[in-house]
């Protein structure tokens, strides 16, 4: 217990500060109204649903629950059912075998919900394309409402598109 | 000329590259008298794979590809065009079960006397009968997602009843199917149903150039890129008759060894945290994060994916690297010592780990279970130290071990396996060659073969590489060490309790994007 307690103290807190919303990541207008987007913001679960990725998106997005990162000081938590999510945290490229699990979990999520895709499959199908296995981006089985590009995108870029799902700030639509 | 397998009478020709592999045409009825044979001679089972030859004015293949003491053996037995069959080895291999169910969903190969003609990689995103392998199935086609019917077996007594887990699980992990038949708290039977992540990725390796191949290859397991996309280019440099230069062999070196540090220390935290320890899980994290940060720093790529291409790798270190990379090694080394007698000392995570998801090495044997999962089961297996190719012939690659096979000794090699990495990457760096980072590459030539084959830091990661007319690729195999491991899974779980299975899944940490391709 002396060692351990020892390391905690010589640890310190290494946590860094979370970044901005960013407007560029936007798929499309804000769909939901401030008031909603206010009450998430303060308390938003997400459900993961890994849609046939190369797992090198789920890497980046434990890390997000490192200490450098601690996403969960920010509200947002990781939560074991889509039953219980706000948002669907959704790295791709969606493969055809994890088709009908990606829908039946879209529709355990109630409303209202918000979809973020994560990582250049998840785009756009990335280096997977379209197949006779894969459907490529996400926005091609869902509605995606932030799309977070990147081979894999760092953690803070992954915040950033959560965050940038929650946030109020902007209406604009491309 | 004499080689290893004059006994096995098959004529194995050797084949190009640094690897000490061989390759043999066999009669379909002799395959497994030749499988058995070597088998007999300490043979393991690394890969089976099918691929369509009628472009070539022949029918089928099936290709069976086994670790034997001497190095690879590669055997490829021709089968008709029409009914396309071969007889089954799984009675010998039990990994050999799945990959021939695969075969046959992908290529239409038929395995027979097996017990299991279940699908396994099929799923409903292609319909029956047609096999995405085969030269005349279109890649680019898209079918309606079908009705996927699979027969589960059902456990039956009194008591007994069934959790169905996944494929979207409760906590951020890939897709997958868990069945599990228990009594009470007690797990009677694990049923594993993978395949959920396959993306079309062998299909989609015949539409490439060689050259782009590599960027794909270092996507089939993102944790693993370096091993994968190595193992790739290791292939594709053989058929080519080529040799990367010493440097790109050691900056190769370097960063496998950093992924396998990084790697194990994720799983270290998450071992941790699924026996409540989640103060493991923040320092491991802490550290693993340090890592990648100075791999992004010093590579340009926090996962080093993109680092090995054909021919090399992709830049030298950046000025002032090495001694970076040495200061942070030392910290990291010592922190990981602390972290490593708080484990050891924590009587709750000891309890937890202790006898817990155990598979014995005469079943490890049985299975082929590989890599560091397989090394904690007493199978004394790593290619850095059985058949060391550069950079690793002069480093004498220690082996960690341990017999008890269960979550405590997979924890243990790992933490031996960081203290080893640390020592490869310092030796590395201290006798860093000078020259070249890159060759260019002569095209392939249509039928030429090779394989690449790489200790990543889950087990050996293997691929075989055939050329096809016009520079391009005929077939491209991938097999992800989770093949092996996969089925060992069902059997470590036996007798321990449900909640158990994240520590003990955890444990092994097989990749399900690798295994599914």
């Amino acid at each position: 217990m002396y060692r351990m307690l020892r390391q905690i103290a010589k640890t310190g807190i290494v946590t860094e500060p979370a970044p901005p919303a960013d407007d560029e990541l936007r798929q499309t207008g804000r769909r939901l109204e401030a008031a909603i987007l206010a009450h998430f913001g303060r308390s938003l679960a997400i459900r993961h649903v890994d849609a046939g990725s190369c797992n090198g998106c789920e890497l980046e997005i434990h890390a997000c629950n490192s200490p450098y990162y601690n996403l969960e000081r920010l509200g947002v938590r990781f939560v074991a059912s889509p039953r219980h999510a706000d948002l669907l945290l959704v790295t791709g490229p969606v493969s055809t075998n994890m088709e009908t699990a990606l829908r039946r979990t879209y529709d355990a999520t109630p409303e209202p919900k918000l979809v973020v895709a994560i990582g250049d499959c998840g785009c756009s199908g990335g280096i997977f394309g379209e197949s006779y296995a894969s459907r490529g981006a996400v926005s091609r089985v869902l509605p995606v409402d932030v799309a977070v590009p990147g081979c894999p995108p760092r953690p803070i870029a992954i915040i950033q598109g959560i965050l940038t799902a929650i946030s109020g700030k902007s209406a604009a639509s491309r | 000329m004499t080689h290893p397998f004059t006994a096995l009478d098959i004529g194995a020709q050797r084949l190009p590259g640094v690897l000490p592999a061989w390759h043999a045409d066999v009669a379909p009825a002799a395959l497994r008298t030749v499988t058995a044979a070597a088998k007999a001679g300490g043979a393991r089972l690394v890969a089976l794979w099918g691929s369509d030859e009628t472009v070539r004015g022949a029918g089928f293949a099936v290709h069976i590809a086994l670790a034997c003491p001497a190095g690879l053996l590669w055997v490829s037995g021709a089968l008709e065009r029409e009914h396309p069959r071969y007889p089954g080895i799984a009675d010998l291999f039990p990994a050999a079960a799945r990959m021939q169910r695969a075969a046959y969903d992908l290529v239409g190969i038929h395995h027979r006397d097996s017990a299991d003609q279940r699908k396994w990689l099929r799923h409903g995103a292609w319909p029956g009968g047609t096999f995405p392998l085969r030269k005349t199935f279109d890649g680019g086609a898209s079918f309606p997602a079908g009705e996927d019917r699979y027969p589960f077996v059902r456990v039956e007594g009194e008591g007994v009843h069934e959790i169905g887990v996944g494929p979207v699980h409760a906590g951020t992990i890939e897709p997958g199917h868990f069945r599990f038949s228990i009594v009470g708290e007690k797990v009677l039977r694990l049923e594993e149903r993978l395949g959920y992540k396959h993306k079309g990725v062998e299909k989609r390796f015949e539409s490439l150039s060689p050259e782009a191949g590599a960027r794909l290859a270092g996507r089939v397991s993102g944790d693993s890129t370096v091993a994968f996309a190595w193992a790739y280019c290791m292939a594709l440099e053989a058929s080519c008759g080529a040799q990367p230069p010493a440097r790109a062999a050691a900056l190769r070196g370097v960063a496998l060894e950093m992924e396998r540090i990084a790697n194990h220390l994720g799983d270290l935290g998450y071992l941790g945290n699924d026996v409540a320890l989640s103060f493991g899980f923040s320092q491991f994290w802490r550290l693993k994060e340090d890592l990648l940060r100075l791999n992004d720093a010093l590579f340009g790529h926090r996962y080093l994916m993109d680092f090995v291409l054909p021919g090399g790798v992709a830049g030298d270190l950046v000025p002032g690297a090495r001694r970076r990379l040495l200061d942070a090694l030392s910290t990291l080394e010592e922190e990981v010592e602390t972290l490593r007698t708080i484990y050891e000392e924590h009587a709750g995570a000891q309890d937890r780990f202790i006898m817990t998801g155990q598979i014995i090495p005469e079943l490890a044997a049985e299975l082929g279970l590989c890599g560091p999962a397989g090394r904690a089961s007493g199978q004394a297996h790593d290619l850095r130290a059985e058949l060391p190719t550069a950079p690793y012939a002069d480093l004498a690659v220690r082996m960690a071990g341990h017999i008890r096979g269960d979550v405590a000794a997979r924890v243990s090699v790992r933490f031996e396996e960081i203290a080893e990495s640390l020592r490869l990457v310092r030796a590395l760096l201290a006798a860093l060659p000078e020259g070249p980072l890159r060759i260019a590459l002569e095209p392939l030539r249509a039928g030429e073969r090779g394989c690449g084959w790489v200790e990543g830091w889950r087990g050996d990661v293997f691929i075989a590489l055939e050329a096809g007319d016009a520079g391009g690729l005929h077939r491209v195999h991938l097999r992800d060490p989770s093949w092996q491991n996969w089925p060992a899974l069902e059997r470590a779980v036996l007798g321990n309790i449900v909640p158990d299975f994240p520590l003990i899944n955890k444990s092994f940490n097989l990749s399900y994007s690798g295994h599914d391709l």
